[in-house]
C-alpha cells in the first residue's frame, strides 16, 4: 500500500486562488469575475495584480455569467467566482444558453460546495451541483480533492478550450497530492491498487478514502482507491480496469447520490461490467448547520462510512 | 452608402423573407420581426462598421447581439442579405438539420451569430462582456444589442443595466423595441413597464428616443445621435418605438401575430403589400 502524507491542512479554495494568481502572471487573456465574494474565493491577489482584468459584478450572478460569455468574444478566458450554489442553480439558464449551448470558453469556479460549508446551513450547501452541471452537453465537470490539485486544475483550465465547472470547498483539509503535480482533465488517478473492492472518490472524500483503505487493510480487505477529479468526461477505462480485478465498487462524494459521481459510475458499470456498488453520498436530503466534521459524520461522508460501505459491498459479491 | 430609397426597398424584401419563412414551416414569430425590419436593415447596411466575412471575436469591427432571439426571421434575412450566408438558406428556416434554428444559435456555426438567444433577458449582459473585452483589447469599435420591451420584465436585465452604468460601459448601445406587445397581450395588461426612459435614466444611462422606429431616416438620425454620446462615461439606451407587424396591414397594432404564421391566403396578401425588390430566395 502506498503511503500518502498530509503536508499540512489547507483549503481547496486557496488552491484555486493560487492557481488564478499564477495564471494572471502567465496568461494575459485570463480575466476574472466575482459576485461580491472576492475574499471567500481567494481572488484578492488576482484583483490586486490585475485590476483591469478583474470584474466585480456585485450580487448579480446572472449578469456575471452573461458577461463571462461576452468576454470570450474578443478572446478572453473568463474565470467566474462565487459559491457553488450561486454558480449553478441560481444561474442554470444563463449557463445553459449563453455558455454551454453557445460553446463559450468560460470557467465556472465554485467554492463552498457541499455540507462542509458548515454553519451557514442548507441555503448555501448545494448538494445537487454536480448533477446540474454534468447534464449540460459540452460541460466539463471537475471536483478537486486538495489544495495542490485545485491549484493544478485551475492552471490547466486555461489551456482547455470549452466550458468547465470547477468545484472546490471551504474547509481546510489534508494536502497530499504532489505540489505542482500534473493535471490532465479527464484522466483518473489511481492512488491505491486493490484486489477486493474499488473505492472511487471525488473531492474531499478522496482523503477519506485513503484513510478508509488503511482501516480496511487491517480488516483483511484490499481496497483500490481511484481519485476521480474529472466527473465528466469520466475515465471509464481506469474504473473498468480496477473493477475487473475487484468485482465491486464504493463511490464516495460530498453530493446527493441522485445525479452525482455514483450514478455516472453506475452507468459505466451497467454498460460494461455490472457489479455491486454502494454509495457514500447524501441520500436525497438537504444539509443543515454544524461544523464540517459534524456534518460529514452525520451525513455519512467520512472514512468510517466508506469502511462500512466497502465491507457491505464485498459481502454482496 | 445606400440611400433611403434603397434601404426601404431592402426592408420590403426583408418583409417578404419574414412572412415566407414562417409560412413555410407554419411557425415562428412574424410580428416582432416585421417591427424591427427597418432597424436591423439600417443597422447592418449603414450603422455598423463591419469587416468582410465573419469571425467570432469581431476584432476591430462593431458587433451586434440580438437578445430577443424569437425575431430570428428578420435577423436571418438581414444577415443573409448582408452577405453572411447564402440567401437560399432562408429556405431551411426551422427545418431539421438546418443552421437556421427556431432561435439563433452559434451551435450550428451560422455566420453572423455570436451568442444563442431565445431564453430572454440575457443579451445585455453578454453585450457588456463583449464591450469589456473590446476595451481590454483597445478596440475602439462599438457593441450594439437589441432587446424587446416585454423582455425587460426579466430581472437579469436590471442587473446588467445597473452594472453598465456603475462601470461606465460607454462603448455600448442597447436598443429596446418598444412595441408595447407581448404574447399574452399588451405590456400594460401583462406587466406594466412603467416609464422605461425614466428607469434607464435613473439607473444612469443616456437615453435616445426614436419615436418613428419604423422610419429609416429617423432610425439613422437617432443612431447617429446615439453614437455621438458614446465614450462619455455612460452606456446608451435607444428607445425604438415600433409597430409590431409593421408593413403587413392585418398584422399591425396587435399581439395576435407575435408567434403565429400566416395561412396561404394571408401570405398572398402580405406579399401583395410588399412587392419583390431584391429577388426572393
Amino acid at each position: 500500500m502506498k503511503i500518502y502524507t498530509d503536508t499540512g491542512k489547507k483549503d481547496t479554495r486557496s488552491g484555486f486562488g493560487a492557481g488564478l494568481t499564477e495564471l494572471g502572471k502567465t496568461n494575459e487573456n485570463v480575466v476574472a469575475l466575482c459576485a461580491d465574494l472576492t475574499g471567500s474565493l481567494k481572488m484578492d491577489a488576482f484583483k490586486e495584480n490585475h485590476p483591469q482584468r478583474f470584474f466585480q459584478v456585485g450580487i448579480a450572478e446572472a449578469n456575471m455569467m452573461g458577461m463571462a460569455a461576452g468576454l470570450t468574444i474578443g478572446g478572453k478566458i473568463p474565470f467566474t467566482g462565487t459559491f457553488a450554489n450561486f454558480s449553478t442553480g441560481r444561474v442554470y439558464d444563463q449557463i445553459r444558453q449563453s455558455i454551454a449551448y453557445s460553446g463559450k470558453n468560460v470557467k465556472i469556479c465554485a467554492s463552498h460546495a457541499g455540507v462542509t460549508l458548515g454553519e451557514d446551513g442548507a441555503t448555501h450547501q448545494i448538494l445537487e451541483d454536480i448533477g446540474l452541471m454534468k447534464m449540460l452537453p459540452s460541460m466539463t465537470v471537475i471536483n478537486t480533492c486538495d489544495y495542490n490539485q485545485t491549484k493544478a486544475a485551475t492552471i490547466a483550465l486555461a489551456d482547455h478550450n470549452g466550458p468547465v465547472y470547477l468545484r472546490f470547498g471551504r474547509p481546510k483539509v489534508a494536502n497530499f497530492t504532489p505540489e505542482n503535480g500534473p493535471f490532465t482533465i479527464g484522466k483518473a488517478v489511481e492512488l491505491q491498487e486493490g484486489t477486493d473492492v474499488t473505492i472511487i472518490a471525488t473531492g474531499h472524500l478522496v482523503w477519506e478514502a485513503l484513510e478508509a483503505c488503511k482501516t480496511l487493510q487491517e480488516q483483511g480487505i484490499s481496497a483500490g482507491v481511484i481519485n476521480i477529479h474529472t466527473i465528466k468526461p469520466l475515465d471509464a477505462a481506469a474504473i473498468l480496469k480496477s473493477v475487473a480485478i475487484t468485482g465491486c465498487v464504493v463511490t464516495a462524494e460530498e453530493h446527493n447520490y441522485l445525479g452525482g459521481l455514483g450514478e455516472s459510475v453506475s452507468r459505466i458499470l451497467a454498460e460494461n461490467n455490472p457489479v455491486p456498488q454502494e454509495f457514500v453520498a447524501t441520500k436525497d436530503t438537504f444539509g443543515e448547520s454544524g461544523t464540517p466534521d459534524q456534518l460529514m459524520d452525520k451525513y455519512g461522508l467520512n472514512a468510517a462510512a466508506i469502511v462500512k460501505a466497502a465491507t457491505k459491498v464485498v459481502a454482496r459479491k | 452608402m445606400a440611400d433611403i430609397t434603397q434601404l426601404e426597398a431592402f426592408v420590403t424584401q426583408v418583409r417578404r423573407d419574414i412572412v415566407r419563412q414562417v409560412h413555410k414551416v407554419n411557425s415562428g414569430h412574424p410580428g416582432g420581426s416585421l417591427g424591427c425590419a427597418e432597424f436591423l436593415v439600417a443597422l447592418y447596411q449603414q450603422v455598423l462598421k463591419r469587416k468582410e466575412g465573419f469571425n467570432m471575436d469581431g476584432d476591430q469591427e462593431d458587433i451586434f447581439f440580438l437578445s430577443n432571439g424569437h425575431i430570428s426571421p428578420v435577423f436571418y434575412s438581414v444577415l443573409a442579405r448582408s452577405g453572411y450566408f447564402p440567401v437560399e438558406e432562408l429556405n431551411t428556416f426551422r427545418l431539421l438539420n438546418s443552421r437556421l434554428q427556431g432561435h439563433p444559435t452559434t451551435h450550428e456555426g451560422l455566420p453572423g451569430i455570436r451568442i444563442a438567444s431565445g431564453s430572454l433577458g440575457q443579451g445585455i449582459s453578454v453585450a457588456i462582456g463583449a464591450a469589456a473585452a473590446k476595451k481590454l483589447n483597445n478596440d475602439k469599435h462599438l457593441v450594439y444589442a437589441l432587446c424587446g420591451d416585454g423582455e425587460l420584465q426579466e430581472g437579469q436585465n436590471w442587473e446588467a443595466i445597473m452594472y453598465g452604468a456603475g462601470n461606465k460601459v460607454d462603448n455600448l448601445i442597447v436598443a429596446v423595441d418598444l412595441n408595447g406587445q407581448q404574447i399574452d397581450g399588451s405590456t400594460d395588461t401583462v406587466l406594466p413597464l412603467g416609464n422605461v426612459k425614466g428607469k434607464f435614466e435613473a439607473f444612469g444611462w443616456e437615453v435616445v428616443t426614436i419615436e418613428k422606429g419604423n422610419d429609416i431616416q429617423a432610425i439613422l438620425e437617432g443612431m447617429e445621435t446615439a453614437k455621438t454620446k458614446t465614450g462619455q462615461g455612460k452606456p446608451i439606451c435607444v428607445l425604438l418605438q415600433t409597430v409590431m407587424g409593421n408593413g403587413v396591414d392585418f398584422m399591425m397594432h396587435t399581439h395576435a401575430w407575435h408567434g403565429k404564421a400566416p395561412n396561404d391566403e394571408q401570405l398572398a396578401s402580405a406579399l401583395a403589400q410588399n412587392p419583390e425588390t431584391l429577388g426572393d430566395y
